[in-house]
């Protein structure tokens, strides 16, 4: 085949795939916090008593599960605009990201508090809490350790899908291993480093995620 | 309204007053004109068979279940579906459940605090002292920061009635508070039950406990297909049931003590 790896050109830009493994990282954590927010509201609004607010969340998961993640960040960053609202790339790709993890997120939390014992909301009741306070209190924790794996699965899924924001040139790892790519013709060992880099930062969230349910969820389940 | 004013006369009027409430689930009838009436202090016993409207009473009377027509009155306060008269009534009324209901993220202590601080503003060191003190008195303080899950069945509910005391309640609901125990830790519930009725707490326990109906009540009461048949002091309940449908229940229960 004639091509002779050289490793070298990864080397010299380093810095910059390393800036732009922040970048992911950045862009992941921001979207996944979001993502986590809209999930909780989501799911409350979800289970509320006000019908249009009920189907307003089910067109949002509809609309955002069965769409290309590309026309999303698409709609948001280049349609948008022509009404008047031109965000950053940047914070378009949170915002996407964020939208997109958190229509997910909404069902599986929705599985965690469906799998709650009924009996722990009306202890709450009788005890005289809100319904509100029902929820926050005593029914999210056990809910969300319920399905704490597929949560954050689906975060794992969500920092790869940062990669897609590349396409409005959100500063994150693909983005800078697209330029450098341009710049020196080295695609293999761009795309091999960027590969074991992606590697790497999902091992590092999973480790992350691992500590987070040692320390929150640290009670006995039977 | 001073306090003089209201305690004598709140030893005349019924604590709980229900008059002929009805429920429904869709089609079926769950409860049929009950009238119920129980004075401060009084210990009732609501017995009957599975599916005859029992448990469905008494969650009316904390409106854990919405009723449909009649009227209940708890320490003066109607029970509607008005979420200011439910937060009143829920503040006087205890209850516990068959299956304990303790929240498994937290504490024993946690579990006895919670209420207290959010619903009644409770300082954190008051609750804290409610909490241990009621927590001493089932027996169960020097378990007070183990979580559920590391507990006993007969523990667990020790600690769910603690739970409910440390709102100071006025009245305690029980809803078959033994029927999910192995059978060797039934006595130790019943035995924080007979001490809180001798300490002169209101009860309306839906049990199938007779030793313990004998032992507290002041009346039992039985029901069939969501409707009071029989209402009589234990002795005479136990004793010469009038009603056909008391007869058989009667039989059934003895039958397998």
């Amino acid at each position: 085949m004639g091509y002779t790896l050289d490793f070298s050109v990864v080397w010299d830009h380093m810095p910059a795939l390393l800036w732009g493994c922040l970048g992911t990282l950045g862009l992941a954590l921001a979207g996944m916090s979001l993502a986590l927010v809209i999930g909780i509201f989501g799911v409350f609004a979800r289970g509320s008593h006000i019908a249009w607010l009920r189907r307003l969340v089910i067109a949002f998961i509809e609309i955002t599960r069965n769409t290309p993640f590309l026309v999303q960040i698409f709609f948001l960053y280049f349609a948008l605009p022509s009404l008047g609202l031109k965000l950053n790339p940047t914070v378009t790709a949170i915002i996407a990201l964020g939208i997109n993890g958190g229509a997910y997120s909404i069902e599986i939390i929705r599985g965690g508090v469906q799998s709650i014992h009924k009996g722990q909301v009306e202890a709450g009741l009788a005890l005289g809490l809100h319904k509100g306070e029902v929820f926050r209190l005593i029914v999210l924790k056990p809910a969300l350790r319920a399905i704490y794996p597929s949560l954050t699965g689906q975060f794992i899924m969500l920092t790869l899908t940062s990669s897609i924001c590349t396409s409005i040139a959100a500063y994150e790892l693909t983005s800078v291993a697209q330029r450098i790519d341009s710049d020196t013709f080295r695609s293999f060992e761009v795309y091999f480093t960027v590969t074991l880099m992606y590697l790497a930062i999902s091992w590092m969230l999973m480790s992350a995620f691992a500590l987070i349910s040692r320390q929150y969820f640290n009670y006995p389940t039977r | 309204m001073t306090n003089d004013s209201t305690s004598s006369v709140a030893t005349e009027q019924p604590l709980i007053l229900m008059e002929a409430v009805e429920k429904w689930y869709g089609d079926f009838q769950a409860l049929k004109s009950v009238n119920l009436s129980v004075r401060k202090g009084e210990k009732i016993v609501l017995c009957g068979p599975s599916g005859s409207g029992k448990s469905t009473l008494i969650r009316c009377i904390n409106h854990l279940e919405a009723y449909q027509k009649g009227r209940i009155v708890v320490d003066g306060v109607s029970v509607t579906d008005n979420h200011k008269a439910i937060d009143i009534v829920r503040q006087e009324v205890g209850m516990v459940f068959q299956s304990f209901n303790l929240f498994p993220h937290m504490t024993v202590l946690q579990n006895c605090m919670l209420a207290p601080i959010r619903v009644r503003g409770t300082s954190k060191s008051e609750a804290e002292a409610t909490a241990r003190r009621y927590l001493d008195r089932v027996h169960i303080g020097n378990q007070a920061d183990k979580y559920p899950a590391q507990l006993s069945g007969g523990q667990q509910q020790r600690v769910a009635i603690a739970r409910a005391l440390c709102m100071q309640p006025k009245v305690m609901l029980f809803d078959e508070p033994t029927s999910a125990l192995d059978p060797e830790m039934v006595k130790e519930v019943l035995d924080t039950m007979i001490g809180l009725a001798q300490d002169g707490m209101t009860m309306i326990c839906v049990t199938h406990e007779m030793g313990f109906a004998r032992q507290v009540a002041d009346r039992v009461i039985f029901m069939a297909d969501g409707q009071i048949l029989e209402e009589a002091h234990p002795e005479i309940f136990f004793k010469s049931p009038q009603h056909p449908r008391a007869k058989q229940f009667l039989g059934e229960i003895l039958a397998h003590h």
